[in-house]
């Protein structure tokens, strides 16, 4: 899902980086009151960024012939909501940035509104109706993870033909038919990818509330009745 | 504990495997990256008039480098994971032995939330 380096031109970049800027200095705000408020979170919070790390450096193939990686910013989403998610994201996206000539500098603030911010919101509020329409906890997982994933794919095209509308203008029906084009590589490619996605985050959570469900029903993220009923014993 | 979870996630993953081996053996997909492809969209819509604002500011000088600086990445990860995931694990354990030592069998039976880790 990475723009790559230079491009997006003026005013492009900018406005993706004015709009991504609030959100992540509102997600080190949180974060910051988080700790100092449970210090008991830092290892959740290592382990939610970790898991962005491995999922994103991940280069797989899909069923169309191309590669492309998943997020794994689902977790975090679930566990932290979309603000601190925006922290780690570019975090990752930064890493790659620098390191990787992946994603790059003047297109970090597009990447980090689709991949850091849009992805992490639709997994959030995914799981957050999903938990009160009672749906399985797994399946409920799996759900927002894969949407949320594919989403930042979504948005990504977006960005690219807002940035690049067919006709060289930007009319609503050069925004469509270039974000066609380029949704026919990313949502295609990243369809299976987030099935991958959802189910590997379901499975990271199902370890995470045997080790640790205390800090997530704490938390709010989940109920202790839903923990009860998930580890088999009746309520 | 039930492996319910573990088989679905797995056969999910085989299945992409083998929709992938069969398709490299029996087809000539590139795999090539779908970044690149995007530009080769952007080329096609700008009639390859566009040129890059910015050129990063360092690029791995080969694939061997940019590959070991993606493994690096998912060491790092996984370590991190690998670390938290065992000291959760063993502190949950060893408090649940200490737990066991000053109580009554009463308490440890407890049907709260506390009391049923004992019994995992």
């Amino acid at each position: 899902m990475h723009i790559m380096e230079g491009f997006l031109d003026t005013p492009w970049w900018q406005l993706w980086f004015a709009v991504s800027i609030p959100a992540i200095l509102y997600g080190i705000y949180k974060m910051n009151k988080l700790v100092k408020e449970k210090r008991e979170i830092l290892p959740l919070l290592a382990v939610a960024g970790a898991f962005i790390f491995v999922l994103s450096s991940l280069k797989l193939p899909s069923i169309n012939g191309s590669c492309s990686h998943p997020t794994g910013t689902g977790i975090a989403a679930i566990i932290f909501g979309p603000a601190i998610s925006a922290v780690l994201g570019t975090i990752v996206l930064l890493y790659q940035a620098l390191f990787l000539a992946h994603g790059g500098l003047t297109t970090l603030g597009a990447n980090v509104f689709s991949m850091g911010i849009i992805g992490p919101l639709v997994a959030y509020l995914i799981y957050k109706a999903g938990m009160k329409a009672n749906l399985n906890f797994y399946a409920v997982v799996f759900l927002a993870t894969a949407f949320g994933d594919w989403a930042t794919y979504l948005i990504t095209s977006a960005e690219l033909a807002l940035a690049y509308p067919a006709g060289d203008v930007l009319t609503l029906g050069g925004f469509l038919s270039s974000f066609e084009k380029f949704a026919l590589i990313f949502a295609v490619t990243q369809a299976p990818l987030a099935i991958i996605e959802g189910a590997v985050s379901a499975l990271l959570f199902k370890y995470v509330v045997n080790v640790k469900s205390d800090i997530l029903v704490e938390m709010k993220v989940i109920e202790a009745s839903v923990v009860r009923k998930l580890r088999g014993i009746p309520a | 504990m039930s492996r319910k979870l573990e088989i679905i996630v797995l056969a999910i993953i085989l299945i992409f495997a083998a929709q992938f081996i069969h398709m490299s053996s029996t087809t000539d997909a590139e795999y090539g990256g779908a970044d690149g492809e995007a530009e080769g969209v952007i080329n096609e819509i700008t009639g390859g008039t566009y040129k890059p604002i910015a050129e990063p500011i360092w690029e791995p000088p080969s694939g061997e480098i940019e590959s070991l600086l993606f493994g690096l990445q998912a060491a790092i990860g996984a370590g991190i994971l690998g670390y938290f995931f065992g000291y959760y694990r063993a502190k949950k354990t060893y408090e649940n032995e200490l737990g066991y030592k000053g109580k009554s069998k009463s308490e440890g039976d407890r049907p709260s939330l506390e009391g049923d880790r004992h019994s995992l």
